[in-house]
């Protein structure tokens, strides 16, 4: 039962208790997940958290061990990879490199016996303005360009969902920027639903209208960029989509509309709409660019969190801002984001300074402790070194 | 001797410059120039070992061009006429013996390529048990000496009762062909990106078309690589032969036993057109490959 038609709107796609183990590991635990139909959906995830696995099952380049996968309402857990509505743009590309550029993107439609394969490959071609190209073989093209072929490939076959396997990994950071603006404009243009697995935070916030970030082979939190970023619920989030200072410690009082947390040295007021949770031991945080740095102590008021003092550990410098770290006694390493308007207070390593927020900035998390440090500050080459580490050794688990 | 004394002369001629620019520089310590018995040396080496090779060849070539009576050892004039009747010679042994060297040679690649590259798939793509042991086995009649395989295949017929002929030869030659071509294929395979095929499904492809339109045309090389090495293997192999053939004349069997009274020059006419046909097969492929990087190029 090949698929003979071109789907007329992008499809949704719902996973129902999705589990797949490999021996030795299991690579997705019990995975629920909905995507409404002509919706731009990034699955962001560390290496080895089972990102790319998803992709591969929605594919059907894997079989689930447990639960179901519905494209459009229907069932097709239980069909091979030729049946299903699903067309891949693979990280490597894959691009046949025994064909022209014409015949790779006119693979599809000949398969499925649709009709003028070659005139509507050249208009595929046209649509990621390669047509000029269409005589060429693949290794005579850029990066850049076979990435547009692999999605022209693709899309040509108007598939129910488009799967998307970092395929912007192996470009350059100007390419990238290109073709994530080209892909944007080609996903409303079309109006498929893109399904985008990515490690790259940035690249799943300017792309996808829905962010799923996922560790260890669960979905984390889901939800708007925007959202995840302002409101992260795990500490995982907070650290993997951007940096976060995060403070753990007991709810020692609360009003109708905020609790007070005792952290050792300090008490943080955090709105109560912006906590997940409101009594015993917590864990609250606030992003790096919402703290800002005084030499002397800020009055103490409810609208503002002050933490210090504490000493000036590095500055660095990165053009429209400069990145402070401030250790704080009892409270380990706090990041501070300035934007360099000329208007913040000038320090230097060693000063003493305060740090403080707006209490309606800072956010408090679902799990009860911070867990380890994701991101190992960036003096630490050791850390650094174990974190590159793990990641290969989740890399060579997941292939 | 001459030359002994003029490689001298540029030997002190360089010592001398080298002195003068070490006495212009001084930091540093002058590194001596290696001149001299490499630069002759190996290109009189290169010579040497390429005529120690060729003059067989040659010597080939050109006397099957004698007019010889019996023996083809001493030269006694030029001739076509052997290129011209190498068939009416003792009732056409020469080009029977030539004849079953072909099928046998096209018939046992055929059913070792066939069957070799399909083992070199499983042995790549599938887990399954005794997988490695089943690797260790193939490399074994590569391995193993000849004459060992010869004798012991030729004793197992015996034991069967099967009648040695073309049969028996070919049943031979299939059997240590295989592993030179799992060993050509499987390395092919192992170097395909899996990606490539998963795309083929992706695309809409069955197993089968998959198959014939993205893995075969990709694994095409290493197949035709290994289909030349097993002919050519097959072709000339003389001990294995020798020991299963029965009566069966293949062309190195005729000319071994020809050997001990005079190979007759219709033996060098084969042999060179032989070589001639590889040699124009080898161009051909150089130059047609050629062409295609050329027009690449021109469209890129």
């Amino acid at each position: 039962m090949a698929v003979r038609e071109f789907a007329e709107r992008g499809a949704d796609l719902e996973l129902v208790g999705i589990q797949k183990r490999f021996p030795g590991f299991t690579a997705i635990q019990d995975l629920d997940l909905k995507i409404p139909a002509g919706s731009f959906f990034a699955l962001l995830g560390p290496s080895g958290c089972g990102k790319t696995t998803t992709l591969r099952l929605v594919a059907g380049l894997e079989e689930p061990t447990q639960g179901r996968i519905l494209i459009g309402g229907k069932d097709v857990t239980a069909t091979r990879s030729h049946e299903r509505p699903v067309n891949t743009v693979f990280q490597s590309y894959a691009l046949f490199p025994h064909m022209s550029i014409i015949e790779n993107v006119a693979f599809g439609l000949k398969r499925r016996r649709i009709g003028d394969p070659l005139v509507k490959a050249h208009e595929a071609l046209k649509l990621v303005e390669l047509d000029h190209l269409a005589q060429r073989r693949p290794q005579q093209l850029s990066g850049g360009q076979q990435q547009r072929v692999a999605l022209a490939r693709a899309i040509v076959n108007r598939p129910a969902l488009l799967l998307l396997d970092e395929p912007l990994g192996a470009l350059d950071l100007k390419l990238r920027r290109q073709m994530q603006l080209e892909l944007k404009t080609i996903q409303e243009e079309v109006g498929l639903t893109f399904l985008h697995v990515t490690h790259d935070q940035e690249e799943a916030m300017t792309m996808a209208d829905t962010v799923a970030v996922m560790n260890k082979g669960a979905i984390e939190q889901m939800g708007a960029p925007e959202e995840l970023y302002d409101l992260p619920k795990t500490a995982f989030v907070a650290n993997f989509l951007g940096q976060s200072n995060l403070f753990a410690g007991e709810v020692a009082g609360a009003t109708d509309t905020a609790i007070t947390v005792d952290v050792g040295t300090a008490r943080l007021i955090v709105p109560k709409a912006r906590a997940h949770r409101h009594n015993g031991a917590v864990t609250v945080g606030v992003r790096p660019e919402k703290v800002s740095l005084h030499t002397e102590r800020p009055v103490d008021s409810a609208e503002r969190n002050v933490v210090g003092p504490g000493r000036v550990l590095d500055v660095s410098f990165s053009g429209v801002s400069t990145q402070y770290m401030v250790d704080v006694p009892g409270h380990g390493t706090i990041l501070v984001f300035a934007q360099n308007t000329g208007s913040g207070p000038s320090v230097g390593v060693g000063d003493e300074v305060y740090t403080s927020w707006l209490v309606e900035h800072g956010f408090g998390l679902d799990d009860g402790a911070v867990e380890a440090q994701r991101f190992a500050p960036d003096d630490s080459t050791t850390s650094i070194a174990a974190q590159r580490r793990d990641d290969l050794v989740a890399e060579l688990e997941e292939g | 001797m001459s030359g002994e004394v003029q490689a001298a002369a540029v030997l002190g001629g360089l010592a001398e410059s080298e002195q003068t620019e070490s006495g212009r520089r001084p930091t540093g310590p002058v590194r001596p120039r290696r001149v001299g018995l490499g630069s002759w040396l190996l290109p009189a080496y290169t010579v040497i070992a390429f005529v120690f090779l060729l003059i067989p060849i040659a010597y080939t070539f050109v006397f099957s061009f004698n007019d010889s009576v019996k023996s083809n050892i001493a030269w006694r004039g030029f001739t076509f006429d052997k290129w011209l009747n190498v068939c009416n010679v003792e009732g056409g042994a020469v080009c029977e013996a030539f004849a079953n060297s072909v099928i046998i040679g096209v018939v046992s690649t055929i059913i070792a390529t066939t069957l070799g590259t399909m083992i070199a798939i499983a042995l790549v793509r599938y887990r399954f048990r005794a997988r490695s042991v089943i690797s260790l086995l193939l490399f074994l009649p590569m391995a193993t000496p000849e004459v060992v395989l010869g004798a012991g295949l030729a004793a197992q017929f015996l034991a069967v009762g099967v009648p040695k002929d073309m049969t028996t030869i070919i049943l031979a030659h299939t059997m240590f062909c295989i592993s030179f071509v799992v060993v050509t294929v499987k390395a092919r395979v192992s170097s395909l990106d899996p990606a490539l095929e998963e795309a083929g499904r992706d695309l809409y492809g069955s197993p089968a078309q998959v198959f014939w339109r993205v893995t075969f045309p990709l694994l095409t090389p290493g197949i035709v690589a290994a289909a030349l090495l097993s002919f050519a293997l097959s072709f000339d192999d003389f001990i294995i032969t020798n020991f299963n053939s029965g009566s069966v004349s293949t062309f190195p069997k005729y000319v071994y036993i020809s050997a001990s009274r005079g190979i007759p020059a219709e033996a060098n006419v084969i042999a060179s057109a032989v070589f001639l046909f590889a040699l124009v097969l080898v161009i051909g492929a150089q130059v047609s490959r050629a062409a295609r990087v050329k027009r690449l190029a021109k469209l890129g």
